[in-house]
């Protein structure tokens, strides 16, 4: 295979980045009108990433490859879903039921949000475990958190559209915690809704926001993400800058260009995601109620409220923590919060090193009970609230709150291991 | 040679993820099978465990029960999602069949399964609208059903003269007791402990008695029920059946695509050292 060694990788850039002036044909007519070469030398061939990507780097390709999945098959939807209280439901049962390969459309839509989260949160706790939120990666951070703001909002708009009993008793639930802000709250909470009940008026602004507003936001800001990687560079496993020891060709010793290593890297990736995707969308497309509830296969009912209300499983920790304060304003302060201080990581996090594999007991620690404490919230959030479950829901928010609000400290006192000079590799 | 292993053991991976996928559902199946063969004979006190054990891909066991929702459910209840012609083809009943059969007079092949009854009739006869079923084995799930169309007891403090254990104080009356007999449901005095550790007493149902026999043996009301469920079951997606079909060649084609992948990522790995 023609593939140059990585220490003597291709000195492409700006080698194949200026366009030839002598050379003719279509491609030299393009690159002298718009920078193509430049574009893929800097941004692929040229980017070095660090060669010692494990499992958990993944996740960053496959998001933006869920990201493609859901705006094509949500575009093909648009086309046959009919928007209004009256229609919703009905015409989502003509697209599973009457319009060709509809019911594939539709439950990679939705098995698209549900991967989407999983993906998403996957990529977030890989930044956890090695420190990727750090300087010089702030600003990768902060809006990599936008992102997943947005996606809430996507996935939660989303969920109204079918317009099935779960969907208005949901959008009942997640629009009214607006109302318990001081003085504005109830205002507000109309404004939002457009009518005095969740109603029409509400699904049909609803729409607009997730096939319009929230798409393009989504856009841009993974725009955004991806420039300040290029700019400030991938982490490693390693949690050290590979920018720092440079080779004679002014590339990193330890980095490898983009494409082809790590292009044909993620398509492996794609390949046991897409594995893993179809067995949900062809075999288990419910999930056993998890990706899509049997409440919802009844039309929303203003009158008839299910059993219990759950939100979807990706919001259900913060639903625990709602719920586990007695008084609701708080309650929606607490959840606000639980959101919120991701934001702060950066600044939270004092520890000489970045990667959990050099930092020690302390922060290890606390990483694993905020993981048991995701996980438990995550399923007490799904259950009824009452007795145990709610003791339990404290103790675990106390849990999930200590994780940030003690990480100033537990970082600073934790003994690490010294870091090492160039990066932890063994070839295959 | 390492390559050809690695093709040995990806090949096994991916009979390994066909057979889970496979596995899932028939482990299911074979469970409910279990149940259903155990539950037969008994007076019912282990309703709650009972299982559909739905197959939509048993086609007779689809049609008798399309025939049976035509008979018994659609006096009442719809179908207000499915067109006839759906039917016919779904469930290979022929035109001529479909049109002379099952098809309400001066109804057009191409309408939805609606019923005649006019909801507001219904409404006042029933207290509420009999709902449209296209949806509910997804909603409330085949054992849900099963469970309610066989425990359906005398209770003369109702107004139907009608109760169920599954729904209790159901709006429904036992429409088909023609077919299944009139039971009676034996309930006992339990001590039960309440919301603040004291026991209280409470009526726990215990069995059924059989008041009178119905024109069907009790296994062959079972039968009956089983198909009338499974009808639901295939109605409430009428896809499901294409999709598990669709599904196998699909992740084959993407498990093969996936070991391409690798070895492409193997080869060009081979110097990053």
């Amino acid at each position: 295979m023609a593939v140059k060694t990585a220490s003597g990788a291709p000195a492409a850039l700006p080698a194949g980045a200026t366009a030839q002036p002598g050379k003719k044909g279509f491609w030299a007519w393009l690159n002298r009108r718009m920078p193509l070469d430049e574009f893929i030398a800097s941004q692929l061939t040229g980017y070095y990433a660090p060669k010692n990507f494990n499992i958990w780097y993944f996740f960053g390709s496959l998001a933006l490859l869920v990201l493609v999945v859901q705006l094509l098959s949500g575009i093909y939807l648009t086309m046959f879903y009919k928007v209004g209280e009256g229609s919703s439901f009905d015409s989502v049962e003509y697209i599973m039921r009457e319009v060709d390969y509809g019911w594939l459309i539709r439950y990679l839509h939705s098995t698209g949000a549900s991967a989407f989260f999983i993906v998403v949160y996957l990529h977030m706790y890989r930044a956890l475990l090695y420190g990727s939120y750090r300087a010089p990666r702030e600003l990768l951070w902060l809006i990599g958190m936008l992102i997943y703001f947005a996606l809430m909002a996507e996935a939660f708009m989303g969920y109204v559209l079918p317009w099935g009993n779960m969907s208005f008793w949901g959008a009942q639930v997640i629009v009214n915690l607006f109302g318990t802000i001081p003085g504005i709250g109830p205002g507000l909470v109309e404004w939002i809704r457009g009518d005095y009940a969740i109603a029409d008026a509400t699904v049909n602004r609803f729409f607009a926001m997730h096939v319009a507003l929230l798409p393009l936001a989504l856009l841009l800001l993974v725009l955004l993400h991806l420039v300040a990687l290029r700019q400030a560079g991938s982490n490693n496993p390693d949690g050290i800058e590979i920018k720092e020891k440079l080779g004679p060709d002014g590339h990193p010793l330890d980095g490898i260009p983009f494409h082809p290593y790590y292009t044909v890297k993620d398509v492996v990736g794609v390949g046991v995601f897409g594995v893993l995707f179809a067995i949900v969308v062809f075999f288990v497309p419910t999930l056993g109620g998890l990706f899509l509830e049997s409440p919802n296969f009844e039309p929303a009912n203003p009158l008839s409220t299910p059993e219990h209300i759950a939100p979807a499983w990706y919001f259900t920790p913060y639903y625990a923590i709602l719920r586990a304060v007695p008084d609701q304003r708080l309650g929606a302060l607490l959840l606000v919060l639980a959101v919120a201080l991701f934001l702060f990581l950066p600044w939270l996090d004092r520890s000489p090193v970045k990667s959990m594999r050099y930092k020690g007991w302390m922060s290890r620690t606390a990483l694993a009970l905020f993981t048991v404490a995701v996980l438990v919230l995550g399923y007490l959030g799904l259950q009824p609230a009452q007795g145990l479950y709610v003791m339990l829901a404290r103790l675990f928010a106390v849990i999930y709150f200590a994780y940030f609000l003690l990480m100033p400290i537990y970082t600073k006192l934790d003994p690490v291991k010294p870091l090492p000079e160039r990066l932890t590799y063994h070839a295959h | 040679m390492r390559t050809e292993r690695a093709g040995w053991s990806w090949l096994a991976a991916a009979l390994a993820v066909l057979v889970l996928a496979q596995g899932a559902a028939a482990a299911e199946e074979a469970a409910g099978a279990k149940e259903g063969a155990k539950e037969a004979g008994k007076s019912g006190a282990d309703w709650q465990s009972w299982h559909a054990n739905t197959n939509v891909t048993d086609m007779p066991s689809v049609q008798r029960g399309a025939r049976n929702f035509v008979s018994y459910c659609l006096g009442c209840h719809g179908l207000k999602y499915e067109r006839w012609s759906r039917l016919g083809t779904d469930l290979s009943v022929p035109p001529e069949l479909l049109q002379k059969q099952l098809l309400p007079p001066g109804d057009k092949s191409t309408d939805y399964i609606l019923t005649t009854m006019p909801s507001k009739d219904a409404d006042s006869w029933f207290g509420k609208t009999p709902p449209d079923l296209t949806l509910m084995a997804r909603a409330r799930g085949p054992n849900y059903l099963y469970q309610y169309l066989k425990t359906f007891y005398v209770d003369p403090s109702r107004q139907t003269g009608a109760n169920n254990l599954r729904l209790p104080a159901t709006a429904m009356p036992d429409v088909l007791s023609e077919l299944a007999g009139l039971k009676r449901a034996v309930f006992r005095d339990d001590m039960v402990k309440g919301e603040g550790g004291q026991f209280i007493h409470q009526q726990v149902f215990d069995h059924f008695e059989t008041l009178a026999p119905g024109r069907l043996s009790e296994t062959e009301y079972d039968q009956f029920v089983r198909d009338t469920v499974n009808f639901l079951d295939y109605v409430s997606e009428p896809t499901q059946a294409a999709r598990r079909a669709l599904g196998v060649w699909v992740v084959l084609f993407l498990l093969v695509f996936t070991w391409l992948a690798w070895l492409v990522k193997r080869e060009y790995w081979r110097d990053v050292h």
